[in-house]
């Protein structure tokens, strides 16, 4: 895995792998290394996985967060993959593990993951993005920090802007 | 109207240097065009047939005479010194140069104004009844709820990247529909319960292009306070859900309609119960402090003038007709709602010159309290205008090229600015609209054909509306060839309805002779009083295509 970015703006070495969806008929093969594999198959096999604290889960923007109600905070990292930055669903996927789910471990954004939208990630509750290898990484610490606030409540904050100007 | 405090002004001086930065990285090739495109659409900026195209919001219509001063001066220094008021209540720029767009959003910023999410696969401009908070029959004044929506849709961090475009309107009027609510992604309609209070009859999944609809009501009733968490809720339904691998099936009505209304509705129901007490939850403070911006101006006493207008209506026939058809009651007795109507014909519909914007900006302080409302027929309103000075306001604006007096009337038409600007249109639409004008330009027989809405599309885009107008008119493209299919019967208002197709379209010269047709079947079979709506619902479409295709 190439270095990631945390929401802090801090740039950090990264073991990780992603292990794509096996096709049909082949079997999952888990590397001997931190791991996230389909969380699908997490569920269904997850206690071939209890003698290992490296093994995460990946959602893909098609699937459903609620799958893994009440067994969230079992799992170091999640990561959600953008199959193509347009695709938007991420983004809800993050707030329901947050803020329904109550996910409190590593939220990565993984796939087609650009500057422009790190902001909006955090905001939504990741706290560590995998950057397509051809962005500047350097870079990355500037997007995520176009905006001082926000106007709405998200994962980042309890406390929109129209409570603020209350209190 | 609203008026921006320090964290309005920090996030809008902070969105141009976002969008400055983004600009430079794109024109220095890090950013690749697909990459730039959803940052330049949500910035209002298109590339269009023969330039970039700048859309301006205009938060639910409303203007103050320093924004419309700066918009002149805009058209001036960026531009070839006109604008066009949009079918979206919103302002383009037809000539911009994409490298001058950052310092044009720098000198929007300046009057609190933006071009922020006008476009792209986000929600966009609220959009309410141009009438609003000056009318009689308002349950409430429904601006400070449409401030509230451009808020919480501002750079809201879950829908920026949504399966499509997405469009809320809100109607506060207990008898009419001037914002077309019905046909939006979203439509509110206040409304109050049994026991007095307020809240939204809630529709989803209207709309017009490819597939028209018209929004089923989803929810009866959503009180006022909820009005974000279930917006919310809505949203996040459409955004995990909404199609993603068509874009022709990708606005929530497809949605809705797969899922059925009900099925639609248990789904966000469901989703609302998680986040109903949310912190987004509004408060009675906050709603309070943002009905703090849209309080009455300071209205005088003026003395009763009625006999001095109708002794004017006698004497100038002119004026007596602007006041029949350009003017509408106000809710105080001494003051009156005035629509220019930016449709001389001639004129491409809702194009306003530099030095028309001045005058406009001129008028608002003159005689309506510095404001005015842009309205999504595409003409621009003075609310507040005192009656005792509609007669040399008449005066003033006749010259001017404002006071036709064919408001909502065959002439007052809708019209996109289609194939001579945009890069979508498969027709011209401008130059249909001046010839339908030309063949109506008659007065009295305007007047006697009575309130017809007119709206041109230059493609199923419908930034025309033309589903929704009594006559509609489509321009197509058959081999290379700019064609208009007609439909009759669309409405936008209370009962609202798509028009239906009248048959084989038409080449462009022949349309004034059509649409003429058309009117001359409406006139030998109305009944006394009865508008072109009432009668062809009465005798079906029929009789039209008859003579039309005769």
């Amino acid at each position: 895995m190439p270095d990631l970015i945390t929401s802090g703006g801090a740039i950090r070495h990264d073991n990780w792998v992603v292990v794509p969806r096996p096709a049909d008929g082949e079997s999952l093969d888990v590397p001997d290394q931190p791991a996230l594999i389909p969380a699908d198959l997490w569920l269904a096999g997850k206690e071939h996985f209890d003698d290992r604290d490296d093994i995460g889960v990946w959602l893909d923007s098609h699937e459903e967060p609620e799958m893994l109600a009440g067994v969230v905070n079992e799992l170091p990292v999640i990561a959600v993959n953008f199959p193509k930055f347009s695709d938007g669903r991420g983004y809800s996927i993050a707030r329901i593990l947050r803020e329904r789910l109550h996910y409190r471990h590593e939220l990565r954004a993984v796939g087609d993951v650009l500057l422009d939208q790190l902001q909006f990630m955090k905001r939504c509750g990741f706290d560590t993005f995998v950057l397509r290898a051809d962005k500047d990484i350097n870079k990355a610490a500037r997007c995520l920090n176009f905006f001082t606030q926000g106007y709405q409540a998200a994962t980042d904050t309890d406390v929109p802007l129209f409570r603020r100007r209350a209190s | 109207m609203y008026v921006y405090d320090e964290h309005d002004r920090q996030m809008a001086a902070e969105r141009v240097a976002q969008f400055r930065d983004q600009t430079e990285r794109a024109l220095a090739g890090e950013l690749r065009e697909d990459e730039f495109l959803p940052l330049r659409l949500q910035n209002g900026l298109y590339v269009q047939r023969l330039a970039p195209m700048l859309r301006i919001a205009v938060p639910y219509g409303m203007l103050h005479s320093a924004q419309l001063r700066r918009l002149a001066r805009i058209t001036r220094d960026y531009d070839k010194g006109y604008a066009h008021f949009t079918t979206r209540q919103n302002v383009q720029l037809n000539w911009p140069a994409i490298e001058d767009v950052p310092d044009i959003l720098a000198e929007l910023a300046e009057v609190e104004m933006h071009a922020n999410q006008t476009s792209g696969n986000c929600i966009r401009n609220t959009t309410t009844d141009q009438f609003s908070g000056v009318q009689a029959d308002e349950i409430t004044d429904p601006r400070p709820y449409c401030e509230i929506i451009r808020q919480w849709s501002t750079f809201h961090p879950e829908f920026a990247f949504l399966p499509r475009k997405f469009k809320v309107a809100v109607n506060a009027s207990e008898h009419s529909d001037r914002a077309a609510i019905q046909v939006h992604d979203i439509g509110l309609q206040m409304v109050r319960n049994d026991k007095g209070e307020l809240g939204f009859r809630v529709h989803v999944g209207g709309g017009l292009g490819r597939t028209p609809m018209v929004g089923p009501v989803i929810r009866e009733f959503l009180p006022e306070l909820d009005l974000l968490t279930y917006l919310e809720a809505v949203l996040r339904v459409y955004n995990r859900y909404g199609r993603r691998d068509n874009k022709f099936k990708a606005r929530i009505k497809i949605l809705v309609k797969a899922l059925t209304p009900d099925g639609f509705a248990a789904k966000v129901e469901e989703e609302w119960s998680h986040i109903k007490d949310s912190p987004t939850r509004l408060t009675e403070e906050a709603v309070s402090q943002f009905k703090g911006y849209f309080t009455e101006p300071d209205y005088q006493q003026v003395p009763d003038v009625a006999d001095t207008l109708a002794s004017q209506r006698f004497e100038k026939r002119e004026f007596d007709q602007w006041i029949t058809h350009n003017v509408d009651t106000h809710k105080k007795p001494g003051y009156a709602i005035v629509s220019l109507t930016m449709k001389k014909t001639g004129t491409p519909p809702g194009d306003v010159s530099d030095r028309q914007l001045e005058q406009i900006a001129d008028l608002a302080d003159r005689y309506s309290f510095g404001e005015v409302r842009v309205t999504h027929q595409q003409n621009v309103v003075l609310a507040d205008v005192r009656k005792d000075e509609l007669f040399e306001l008449w005066q003033a604006i006749t010259p001017m090229g404002f006071g036709t007096a064919n408001l909502n009337t065959l002439t007052d038409v809708i019209c996109c600015p289609g194939g001579d600007y945009c890069a979508l249109a498969n027709a011209k639409s401008i130059p249909v609209a001046e010839s339908i004008q030309r063949q109506f330009d008659d007065m009295d027989y305007l007047y006697d054909i009575g309130n017809i809405d007119l709206n041109i599309s230059g493609c199923m885009n419908a930034c025309g509306h033309h589903h929704v107008g009594n006559i509609g008119v489509l321009g197509v493209d058959k081999k290379g060839q700019e064609f208009y299919q007609i439909s009759l019967g669309g409405s936008s208002h209370h009962d609202a309805a798509i028009g239906k197709i009248l048959g084989p379209s038409f080449a462009r010269d022949d349309m004034p002779a059509v649409i003429q047709k058309i009117i001359n079947v409406y006139v030998d079979n109305r009944t006394e009083e009865e508008p072109f709506l009432d009668t062809y619902r009465r005798i079906g479409i029929e009789p039209f295509k008859e003579r039309v295709y005769a």
